[in-house]
């Protein structure tokens, strides 16, 4: 057994001695967003108490102190990634930000008539529809990778989807509705034999387990901020200067530009090309306290204890009669989605609600899964660092109720 | 009954209940009982799209009344489906169209035709009035 002081990191986070509908608040809804430790609600009203300026530009002494404090942010993230180089590291609004700028600008350098973008069966639709988009522009081809009846990959098919045509492959770490992880480092070398550059969206990994951008040799990799006890509104592209450098820039505005003149202008440098306007700066700071608050608990020790949890969780569950699992994948992480037999997902997630558990229910953007597996939508329970065995217990009998006044 | 006669009514109904649970139970066997809507009209012209549970809401004109059959995929959407349908069916389209619906509040189930809540019933008495319109014009 590992040494995970949860006692600690449950006093860290105001919001979960709340109730609800006069019980304890059993949050486990962290897919969808995580809560937020003390010192970053802190390190937020901090910013706007003795901070608040604007970025980059003003060469007064607050000016000063936001932008040092904003590029601290900047240079955390790229030790949190291993990433090679500090302006690999693009600040972004969140996870749809990075998929959506890579989509436009690679897409505008590289992706043409009859070119291919393979993404995978368990996508979130944010990371279906901006390539959608991209290959209705170009004439594109896009092209799924299918999954199993477990939730896992076809890396069969994957393979033979690769070609000289393909531009890209943009695929899930870890499926935020099946949580299946998914086999990066072999996805991104058989793509690589075809010099296929590959995105991962990382949104629901990030959190769980230590990320090396190096290691895995990805060449886009986007998550937001809100899901790893941040702010809401800042997220991070990484992406390989070696095509960061190739792509034009997103939007125009103040900060991307070297030079403007009526006639012509000139793009400012790495990472500032892909950042124009003003950018969130309280939320980029303050992501750079919760990366500290990940450290300081350690990755590698969130990940041991959510796996030991996500694990007393699905054997618990599976006690349930006519309880579904959808999603078993031999390599999960946080997520269990399920259906009782003969019970909608809504209504175990209002039962739930009322016994202040808090899950999510319906489709969690993923459509053209839930058309895959044939049902409209799933009960979705997500764990995070600071949820316990006893909440677990709860969430189970709870279930166990909503079950027994449903049918 | 007028509408507001059967508000009241429901009111009176729902205040015997000491908990939210026995509140829930007997909207879930609303929900059980309400009857299915005629399976030719669970039709996707009919279907009125939440974001998680689906509504089939189907109206028959009977003079200057409006009669509604519905149904949905969700039980406890069913139940409030139910509730509505005792509240506005058999009315005149004009009463339909002037309703307001207190009762819901009351009761204490506002959150549920909250317009943020992706069940579908906000959009459902939405086109109970847009249906109740349509007669009324007729006539």
């Amino acid at each position: 057994m590992i040494h995970y002081d949860i006692h600690n990191i449950r006093s860290d986070f105001p919001i979960l001695k709340a109730k609800v509908n006069g019980h304890p608040l059993v949050y486990l809804d962290n897919g969808a967003t995580t809560q937020k430790p003390l010192a970053v609600i802190n390190a937020i009203t901090d910013y706007y108490t003795h901070i608040n300026s604007n970025v980059h530009r003003g060469v007064h002494h607050l000016s000063q102190l936001a932008t040092d404090a904003y590029e601290v942010t900047r240079r955390k993230l790229k030790e949190f990634l291993n990433a090679a180089y500090e302006h690999e590291v693009i600040l972004t609004n969140g996870t749809t930000h990075g998929i959506n700028l890579v989509a436009s600008c690679y897409g505008e350098q590289f992706v043409n008539e009859d070119d291919e973008i393979v993404i995978s069966a368990m996508e979130h639709h944010s990371n279906i529809v901006p390539w959608q988009m991209l290959c209705e522009k170009r004439g594109a081809k896009l092209k799924v990778i299918p999954i199993n009846d477990r939730g896992e990959l076809d890396m069969d098919v994957y393979r033979s989807l690769l070609n000289d045509r393909v531009k890209m492959v943009s695929v899930t770490y870890v499926s935020n509705t099946l949580g299946t992880v998914n086999p990066i480092k072999e996805i991104v070398s058989l793509a690589h034999e075809f010099d296929i550059p590959v995105l991962i969206d990382g949104a629901q990994a990030i959190q769980h387990m230590q990320i090396d951008v190096q290691a895995l040799d990805v060449d886009f990799f986007a998550f937001s901020g809100h899901k790893m006890y941040g702010p809401t509104g800042v997220g991070v592209l990484y992406g390989k200067e070696k095509w960061l450098d190739k792509m034009p820039p997103y939007q125009g505005g103040g900060d991307m530009i070297k030079e403007v003149t009526f006639a012509k202008t000139t793009y400012n440098e790495l990472p500032f090309k892909f950042e124009a306007g003003t950018p969130n700066i309280e939320a980029g700071i303050c992501l750079g306290t919760a990366i500290d608050y990940i450290n300081t608990v350690g990755l590698s020790n969130i990940a041991l204890y959510e796996a030991e949890l996500l694990n007393y969780a699905t054997n618990l569950l599976a006690d349930i009669e006519g309880i579904r699992f959808i999603g078993e994948a031999k390599e999960k992480c946080s997520v269990i989605s399920f259906l009782i037999e003969g019970v909608h997902p809504y209504d175990v997630g209002v039962i739930l609600d009322k016994l202040g558990v808090a899950v999510r229910t319906g489709h969690h953007c993923t459509q053209p899964l839930m058309d895959r597996f044939g049902i409209p939508g799933t009960v979705r329970a997500s764990i995070a660092m600071y949820n316990t065995r006893d909440e677990i217990d709860v969430f189970a009998s709870a279930v166990t109720k909503a079950a027994s006044m449903l049918l | 009954m007028t509408i507001n006669e059967i508000q009241d009514e429901l009111i009176e109904d729902f205040s015997f209940f000491e908990d939210w649970m026995a509140k829930y139970e007997y909207i879930i066997q609303l929900g059980k009982e309400l009857p299915l809507i005629d399976e030719a009209y669970k039709t996707d012209n009919l279907l009125i799209k939440g974001c998680q549970s689906r509504v089939w809401l189907h109206a028959d004109y009977a003079g200057d009344r409006v009669v509604f059959t519905a149904d949905s995929d969700a039980i406890i959407t069913k139940g409030l489906v139910s509730l509505m349908i005792k509240v506005l069916s058999g009315q005149s389209a004009q009463d339909i169209m002037q309703a307001d619906l207190y009762f819901i509040d009351a009761i204490g189930l506002k959150e549920h035709l909250s317009p943020t809540r992706a069940n579908g019933l906000v959009s459902m008495v939405k086109q109970m009035k847009l249906y109740a319109m349509a007669l009324n014009a007729k006539h």
